[in-house]
């Protein structure tokens, strides 16, 4: 069978990279191994993927744990300036946290409750339904996948970033420089990135793809994230999002958000 | 024909190497953003189009506003603008390829720009500007070619050329309509977002290109022998009168809608380009020099008496020139970032690198103008003195 790499990526879900760290050879045996059609044994199969985030459970730290263990992860380099603060207008995140007022704009009032004012909201790509992102890329280097996943090709990104115009979410960084002298300990199991990409969080398909669950979801140990598939209706997201009174950011959009948050 | 421009007083070629020597040092600029990446631009991640971005826009007007003399002489027969029709056409020219060119340098990856045409994608508004543009360019070097190839001949332009030049027309709103869709149908950019982007864009080019065109005549009159002529040039002063009045009209109907609605989201933008927001407002000064100077040209255009005096109207052209430049050459792009997607504000300054890539790439578009004006007028000279050559 052949595997037409992008097929493979689809499938795979491994949001490739610039260069990756991953030998080329291992990547493609693994590929030819599995095949298009079939999943990894342990593959964790869904057609919605989507995230509930429970604001009662989900402590500043927890948000700062998920986003360490998904920036480890995947590669995510700290840039920082010559003093070694962080340099805010090159930074890559994928998934960090951010206050009420910033994160809901169109769903604040001068007389909000101090708790929910206070608390740290993750934000991160919200892998949307109908994602203006893919919608203005150029060269489909951006695409969502069958499962929902938005991922990119950064073998194919050209760096004209119109999707970081188009995301109404703030989601996507782009590589200003080169990432890799700023990772302190790369991940061998993910690729890193080259200057001159966008990136942003692929919703952990990588892990989807060996069984396990998003490296965000499993940081967190009070359970305050929960991941899963919307398809199935007796899935933990769904029994969530029916229990309980959810928001997404910007729903007005139309670009219809898988994360949800319960407050 | 080009081999006009291969001779030239020593004033010509004195300003042929002061470009060259300016676009040297964009090309040692250029090649250090290349190897070092985007960050040695001011561009960051929440204002992530900025300087380049601005001028394709602003360009790209400028291109489209050669069909201002087209659709006259054309369509009309408006015999005045036959000789001036050419120095339209090549303005575009050169202008297209300054927004490729800003487009170019604006790339993370240059080196797989191809993906764009490999990988054709129907649903990017990006893919459809680069096909517009390439269009453009190459309809305006067709149509440019085969009717000074004729001038020299001294026989009329061919008839089958007059297709081409029909469909240049639509072709020259279509380049301004589509890059006005870069930003008119993304979600959340709420300056950005408002019907009125592209019919603005156009209104602002045909004030912006014409006055440009005004400006080069006047600087062909006193250089060269070329004249083109009072009458042109005072149409010309009209169809800028016209244009920028209707682009001033569509700008405040954006500041009626926002403000008197009262949505919030719609005013943030307008608030940080003409006021500042939360303490931050790095283009207020720049917003507040175009208003001041598009309203003095507007008087200098509106009363007959000014317009007719020549003086007058280069200094009104001058303005309208540098007011939308800093509308649509700094405000609009840059202005459409601030606030960021989660409320925060990021100021942008150019980088001396930016501004040297940028200076480069206008002084290559000098650099085509200037051979190509040169081209065509060395061809006029040669036809209008009658000495006409054979074909060969």
């Amino acid at each position: 069978m052949t595997v037409d790499r992008r097929d493979f990526l689809k499938i795979a879900g491994l949001a490739a990279a610039g260069l990756s760290t991953v030998p080329v050879a291992q990547v493609l045996t693994e590929g030819t191994a599995m095949g298009v059609e079939e999943k990894a044994p342990a593959a964790t199969a869904g057609k919605r993927w989507a995230m509930v985030v429970d604001m009662r459970k989900l402590t500043p730290e927890e948000v700062e744990h998920a986003s360490h263990a998904c920036h480890e992860a995947h590669n995510v380099p700290n840039i920082v300036n010559a003093d070694g603060s962080t340099d805010t207008k090159h930074e890559i995140k994928w998934l960090w946290g951010g206050e009420y007022e910033f994160v809901f704009p169109d769903a604040t009032s001068e007389f909000l409750a101090a708790n929910y004012k206070e608390k740290e909201f993750p934000i991160l790509c919200n892998h949307c339904a109908s994602p203006p992102c893919v919608r203005v890329c150029p060269t489909q280097a951006t695409f969502k996948r069958a499962d929902g996943i938005v991922v990119m090709d950064m073998h194919r990104c050209i760096g004209c970033r119109f999707c970081m115009a188009g995301c109404p979410y703030g989601s996507r960084s782009f590589n200003f420089m080169d990432p890799r002298p700023f990772i302190k300990k790369t991940n061998p199991l993910y690729p890193t990135r080259m200057k001159g990409v966008v990136e942003k969080c692929n919703f952990c398909a990588e892990r989807l793809f060996k069984g396990l669950k998003p490296a965000c979801v499993e940081a967190v140990h009070s359970g305050a994230l929960v991941f899963g598939d919307l398809d199935d209706p007796s899935s933990d997201v769904r029994r969530l999002i029916q229990e309980h009174y959810t928001i997404q950011r910007k729903p007005s959009l139309g670009t219809g958000p898988s994360v949800y948050y319960i407050l | 024909m080009l081999e006009k421009a291969l001779s030239g007083s020593k004033g010509y070629w004195i300003w042929v190497l002061f470009l060259l020597t300016v676009i040297s040092a964009g090309v040692g600029a250029y090649l250090i953003q290349f190897t070092k990446g985007l960050a040695v631009t001011g561009m960051s991640r929440d204002v992530s189009w900025a300087l380049y971005i601005s001028q394709l826009t602003f360009l790209v007007g400028v291109a489209a506003s050669a069909v201002m003399l087209v659709i006259p002489y054309y369509l009309h027969n408006y015999k005045a603008f036959g000789r001036i029709t050419i120095l339209g056409e090549f303005l575009a020219i050169s202008a297209v390829t300054m927004c490729l060119l800003f487009v170019f340098v604006d790339l993370g990856n240059p080196v797989r720009i191809m993906n764009v045409f490999l990988h054709p994608t129907l649903n990017s508004v990006l893919f459809w500007d680069a096909t517009v543009l390439n269009g453009y360019l190459f309809l305006n070097l067709f149509i440019g070619w085969v009717v000074l190839e004729s001038e020299k001949k001294g026989v009329p332009a061919p008839k089958w050329i007059k297709p081409f030049i029909y469909l240049s027309i639509p072709w020259a709103v279509s380049i301004h309509t589509v890059t006005a869709f870069l930003y008119a149908g993304i979600p959340g950019r709420h300056l950005w977002l408002t019907a009125v982007m592209a019919p603005r864009f156009l209104a602002s080019a045909f004030a912006a290109g014409p006055s440009l065109l005004i400006i080069l005549a006047m600087i062909l009159r006193k250089f060269t022998y070329f004249d083109a002529g009072k009458e042109a040039i005072q149409k010309l002063g009209q169809i800028v009168t016209y244009a920028l009045l209707v682009n001033f009209f569509l700008y405040a109907m954006e500041f009626f809608t926002a403000f008197y609605s009262g949505i919030p989201s719609h005013q943030h933008s307008l608030i940080y380009l003409f006021a500042g927001l939360h303490g931050h407002g790095n283009l207020v000064p720049w917003m507040w020099v175009s208003v001041t100077l598009g309203f003095i040209a507007a008087v200098l255009l509106v009363v007959p008496r000014f317009r007719r005096n020549e003086n007058l109207l280069l200094a009104a052209c001058v303005l309208t020139f540098a007011s939308l430049w800093i509308d649509k050459g700094l405000g609009l792009v840059i202005g459409g970032f601030i606030p960021n997607m989660l409320e925060g504000i990021t100021e942008y300054v150019p980088t001396t690198i930016e501004l040297m890539i940028t200076i480069g790439i206008y002084a290559l578009g000098a650099l085509i103008l200037t051979v190509l004006y040169k081209t065509a007028l060395g061809v006029k000279e040669y036809a209008e003195s009658g000495k006409v050559m054979g074909a060969h």
